[in-house]
């Protein structure tokens, strides 16, 4: 895979690297000893931008946090800091940049509902000129931001305040002046600019005293998040997610039964390209899931489905897309059946890997790796938390069954990760060969409850086509006395593009770890 | 600080906004820029404000927009064409911004001023500064400066010109695609500045390279530019080098881009000329009409007369003219919809014979299509045909598909039928039209939809209009005014809404002996809407009428409405009263 020397898994047969060691790295609004996590400050969306210097996470009470990278600065311009060739000697690291309320709770009248304001899913867009821009979404309404850093500027001099002109120093202490600067009630005395008339004559020199306001720029930058577009209107159902295209001009959003593609610019119309609501609701069988556009071909895009398969359509072939151009599905193995299988088999979140060759799914027992090349089945199944099949009932019970997990993959697509309960997270290595599955805790000590990773080898590793089956737990994790936690789920995660560094979500807190 | 004279204080007050707090405020300041010029002077203008503009170019996009906008047309204000060159610097800002419509006005604004500018000026300052953009860290810069060589390019020396040559075809393999795609969509300005000798060697390697591209969005672009870079080139060049490309796009995998070539290829026939049209071009349109996308299939079907009329006849019923029988059987309404807004052009491409019997069944067919906006689309284009073959051949066809849409469900489709009865009635004639449509024209009166009955009154007129005053006595009024005993009151309504639309028609006398005593009668009715429609209507009939006939009848009955318990009905009286009042004091 991949098409640099780096990205390509080594030869088959020869052993595969070490498991990744990981570390704890940082936390982010980590929770004091018996703290009540608010149910706002609940994280529900994170995402890396390309680059890797940013990291955005969004929650339930609608706001986006920005954090940015400290251990690589980019001082000069970029082109300097390729140049440079940074020795990659330390773990990537974070600091909080910024905050902005993206959405706010609403209620559509004509249809009785009310619209929250939880993040949904959020994308970085291209940025321009040191500016960010990133789209969020929650159910229904997508918004277009711009993160600008504003130098601080001061005006000093003005035509009209000579009275006050000793206030200056405290008046203009933000980026912008007061009011107060000619009238002390805040406002002007008139608006004379209609009365001004063509009948004062120009002088040729002009009026020697006027002058234009002196501005004085500082040092001190601060951070303005403006929210430049709304997409709204588009969908009738839940909006599951939005994908950017490599074109850098379109984006797609998915809910329950529609893909619509926006352009950027245009937030009054979307074109529908896929649309898989059956002319009688009745006939329902199928929900889509998840979206997301190709890394590199702005044509593609893939999606997943409530039966657990992944559909590849191509832009190119027709304006409504309902015909996909493959079809990726693991057929059951006959007999296994069981009431919870269809529900177990629903696809929570699709990624395509850098390259663009694979896509990575979850489902509720399972992450799977699959070959855009083969379509029969996935090249690589990982359990992720197999123990839970005999509890299966329990989940259903407690609707813990429908929870929704994200996955990722390495920015060299080597490795995998995703989330489960009890603030656990796996990773798993998916060349051919590695047995890496690691478990750990989203806490200051990832490790405390690592379990020995199976001994047992997948058989014949001899090919991508065969599907490989590892990582099943040993069944003794309960033995250990942990008992699990459906309540402390790790639903989200994000791997950095380009470090091994990790990002994830309990509740109110995000961890990073690094290897 | 300045103590600033009292005639002076609004311009200082501009002045200062410029950097208030209120974004309306600043906008406000910068659309008077040239107010705030004027004040300055010109010198001042140059030294003073234009530097204190590139400083503050952080401001909200709307404010920046508005900027890039006022500079355009700023060299007045800083002393003329010698000096425009000091507004290269806050443009050139404004052009690496973020958002796209600061960068297009301000590219715009750049255009403007160096179509002004001085060629040694042009040198100096507008081609550094292109050279500047096109090597810009971010791809907002590098997008810009691809709308700006086409002004830097024909007053530079050689050596210049050669290495803008080779500057914009780095611009068309940038890494982004946004840059690619705004080089593939200026290609075709740029080209047009070029020497031919370097057209035929440098701008077509670009465009292949564009044509080539794998993002969709950049090859639709370069199908765009096709056209007209094929009108610079001489037509063998052209058939040489752009028609083989058009051709093979004509292929693509991708529908967008063999919609952009159904959209594009009626223009590019007009440069390769007939013979290559024949040879090459018919073909590629034919794929096309038959695409498996419904969407391309729209825009080759709205093209199919445009296309025929550069074919000869023959060729057009050979090739062309099966593809058509097939689309008007297409699956997508949409497509037959498009087909049937230019079908009826094909008739005098056609001539008489071929239309008869080629093109009037799929007139027919069409007329018969389950969905209305099809039929509407052929009815709506039928003095085309009139012209050909007349109109009897379609009469009996035409009928039924009438009357089913003036009584299709949906109101808009009703209205649009009504709308076309005017010009059916002319090509039709009266004959035809009495016998036939008379009744549905009266039908419409009394239809449930508000709509529906204020475009049959207004109709009414209209044919009363293309038959005559005459005619209209004979079969619309007496038809109209029995409708006023209608028991329902918004039909009672309807009728006095035709009275006064007819009456200017009509002349005074059938309006005094007529139309009034109807009027007038109304104005006892029970319901006041009907009483104040009447007023609304004797005032409309003012100037209509004789004034013995105002004094004697109109102003009676107002007089007696101004009186009435309900206080609209008063009003509406009062001010008829006072219209009258009006005419009698002019005359």
């Amino acid at each position: 895979m991949g098409n640099g020397a780096e990205d390509a898994g080594p030869p088959v047969g020869s052993s595969p690297p070490p498991p990744l060691e990981w570390k704890f790295s940082q936390v982010f609004g980590e929770r004091a000893a018996g703290e009540e996590v608010q149910e706002v400050d609940i994280i529900s969306a994170i995402e890396f931008d390309k680059s890797g210097d940013h990291l955005a996470t969004g929650d339930r009470g609608g706001r986006v946090v920005l954090f940015e990278r400290t251990d690589v600065r980019n001082l000069g311009s970029r082109k300097d800091l390729e140049a440079q060739d940074y020795p990659i000697s330390r773990h990537p690291e974070f600091r909080y940049k910024t905050e902005f309320q993206s959405h706010e709770p609403e209620f559509d009248y004509l249809k009785s509902l009310e619209i929250e304001e939880k993040i949904n899913k959020i994308k970085w867009c291209q940025a321009a000129n040191h500016v960010l821009f990133l789209l969020s979404t929650n159910d229904k309404t997508i918004k277009y931001w711009k993160v600008q850093e504003k130098k601080v500027k001061k005006i000093s001099e003005m035509n009209v305040d000579a009275s006050q002109a000793v206030q200056n120093d405290n008046i203009a202490s933000s980026s912008t002046i007061s009011p107060r600067g000619y009238l002390p009630n805040g406002g002007c005395p008139e608006r004379p600019h209609g009365q001004l008339n063509n009948d004062l004559s120009m002088p040729p020199g002009g009026f020697p005293s006027l002058r234009l306001p002196v501005v004085v720029t500082s040092q001190e930058t601060s951070l303005i998040a403006r929210c430049r577009r709304t997409y709204a209107h588009a969908h009738d159902y839940h909006i599951n997610s939005i994908s950017n295209n490599s074109d850098g001009e379109t984006f797609i959003s998915a809910d329950d039964l529609r893909i619509n593609l926006w352009n950027l610019e245009i937030s009054n119309q979307s074109f529908n390209i896929v649309d898989v609501k059956p002319a009688n609701m009745e006939d329902l069988t199928e929900v889509i899931t998840s979206a997301e556009f190709h890394p590199t071909h702005c044509n593609m895009l893939a999606y997943s489905s409530s039966k657990g398969s992944i559909r590849l359509i191509d832009l190119r072939q027709s304006a409504l897309c309902d015909n996909h151009s493959k079809m990726f599905e693991e057929h059951e193995a006959p007999g296994s059946r069981s009431f919870f299988t269809e529900i177990i088999a629903s696809i929570s979140d699709v990624k395509f890997a850098k390259d663009g060759r694979h896509i990575l799914s979850r489902d509720y027992m399972t992450l799977k790796l699959w070959d855009i090349n083969m379509e029969s089945g996935p090249v690589a199944t990982f359990q992720v938390h197999e123990y839970l099949r005999p509890k299966l009932c329990d989940l259903y019970e407690n609707d813990s069954i429908f929870d929704k997990f994200d996955c990722c993959l390495s920015g060299d697509g080597l490795h995998v990760a995703t989330g489960s309960y009890s603030n656990l997270f796996r990773v798993f290595g998916c060349i051919p060969g590695s047995n890496e599955a690691t478990t750990l805790e989203a806490s200051k000590n990832p490790m405390r409850r690592q379990v020995q990773t199976p001994s047992r080898p997948a058989k014949s590793l001899g090919s991508f086509a065969r599907v490989v089956r590892r990582g099943a737990e040993s069944p003794g994790v309960e033995a250990n006395g942990n008992s699990y936690d459906f309540t402390t789920k790790l639903l989200h995660l994000a791997w950095h593009p380009t470090e091994s560094s990790i990002a994830c979500a309990a509740m109110n807190s995000l961890y990073m770890y690094s290897a | 600080m300045a103590t600033i004279d009292e005639p002076l204080y609004p311009i200082a007050i501009l002045i200062d906004e410029l950097k208030n707090e209120d974004i309306q405020l600043r906008l406000n300041s910068i659309r008077r820029l040239s107010t705030i010029a004027r004040a300055l002077g010109e010198e001042r203008t140059r030294k003073e404000l234009i530097p204190f503009l590139s400083e503050n170019n952080d401001d909200d996009d709307e404010v920046l927009l508005a900027m890039a906008e006022e500079l355009g047309v700023f060299i007045p204000y800083v002393g003329g064409v010698e000096h425009a060159h000091v507004l290269l610097p806050p443009l050139e800002t404004l052009c690496t911004v973020e958002e796209t419509c600061v960068r297009d006005k301000a590219v715009e604004s750049l255009c403007r001023i160096g179509a002004q500018m001085k060629e040694s000026d042009l040198v100096d300052w507008f081609v550094p500064l292109v050279k500047r953009l096109a090597a810009g860290e971010w791809f907002t810069a590098r997008v810009s400066s691809c709308g700006l060589f086409h002004v830097a390019y024909p007053s530079s020396p050689d050596q210049l010109k050669a290495e803008l040559r080779s500057i914009y075809a780095q611009m068309c393999q940038d890494d982004t695609p946004m840059v690619r795609r705004a080089a593939a969509s200026n290609l075709g300005k740029f080209a047009a500045t070029i020497e031919q000798h370097h057209l035929k060697t440098d701008i077509m390697s670009m465009f292949e390279d564009l044509t080539q591209d794998d993002q969709d969005s950049v090859r639709l672009l370069a199908v765009e530019g096709c056209a007209a870079l094929g009108k610079l080139l001489e037509p063998q060049d052209c058939i040489a080098s752009i028609l083989p490309v058009i051709v093979n796009f004509s292929q693509d995998k991708s529908w967008r881009v063999r919609y952009m070539v159904a959209n594009q290829l009626y223009e590019l026939c007009e440069a390769v000329g007939p013979e290559a049209t024949r040879a090459d071009l018919m073909p590629a349109y034919v794929r096309l009409l038959r695409d498996n996308e419904a969407e391309v299939r729209i825009a080759a079907a709205g093209k199919v007369t445009k296309f025929c009329r550069i074919l000869s006849p023959q060729l057009a019923i050979q090739h062309i003219l099966p593809c058509v029988k097939e689309l008007s059987t297409d699956s997508s309404q949409h497509v037959r919809s498009a087909l049937a807004s230019v079908i009826m052009g094909m008739a005098p491409i056609l001539g008489k014979d071929a239309t008869i019997e080629q093109l009037l069944p799929i007139f027919l067919s069409l007329l018969k299509d389950e969905f209305p906006d099809v039929r509407l689309n052929i009815i709506s284009k039928l003095d085309q045909v009139n012209q050909v073959i007349g109109i009897d051949l379609l009469s009996q066809s035409l009928l039924p598909a009438i009357v089913e849409l003036a009584e299709d469900r949906h109101w808009r489709v009703r209205l649009a039928i009504i709308e076309y009865i005017p010009l059916l009635a002319s090509q039709l004639g009266v004959g035809f039209f009495d016998d036939k449509l008379g009744a549905l024209c009266m039908q419409w009166l009394e239809d449930k939809v508000f709509s529906i009955r204020e475009a049959a009154a207004t109709n009414l007129k209209r044919l009363a209009e293309e038959f005559g005053p005459e005619w209209a006595m004979q079969h619309i009024v007496p038809e109209v005014l029995e409708k006023i005993n209608n028991p329902h009151y918004l039909y009672r309504m309807t009728v006095l809404r035709a009275i006064s639309l007819l009456a200017p028609v009509m002349g005074a006398d059938i309006t005094c002996q007529k139309l009034l005593p109807v009027v007038i009668a109304s104005s006892k009715d029970r319901v006041p809407n009907i009483k104040f429609n009447v007023a609304k209507v004797l005032q409309s009939l003012i100037s209509v009428l004789d004034q013995s006939v105002v004094d004697k009848t109109i102003r009676p009955c107002l007089v007696e409405l101004s009186e009435d318990p309900d206080v609209d009905v008063r009003y509406f009286a009062g001010q008829a009263l006072q219209a009258c009042d009006q005419v009698m004091m002019s005359s």
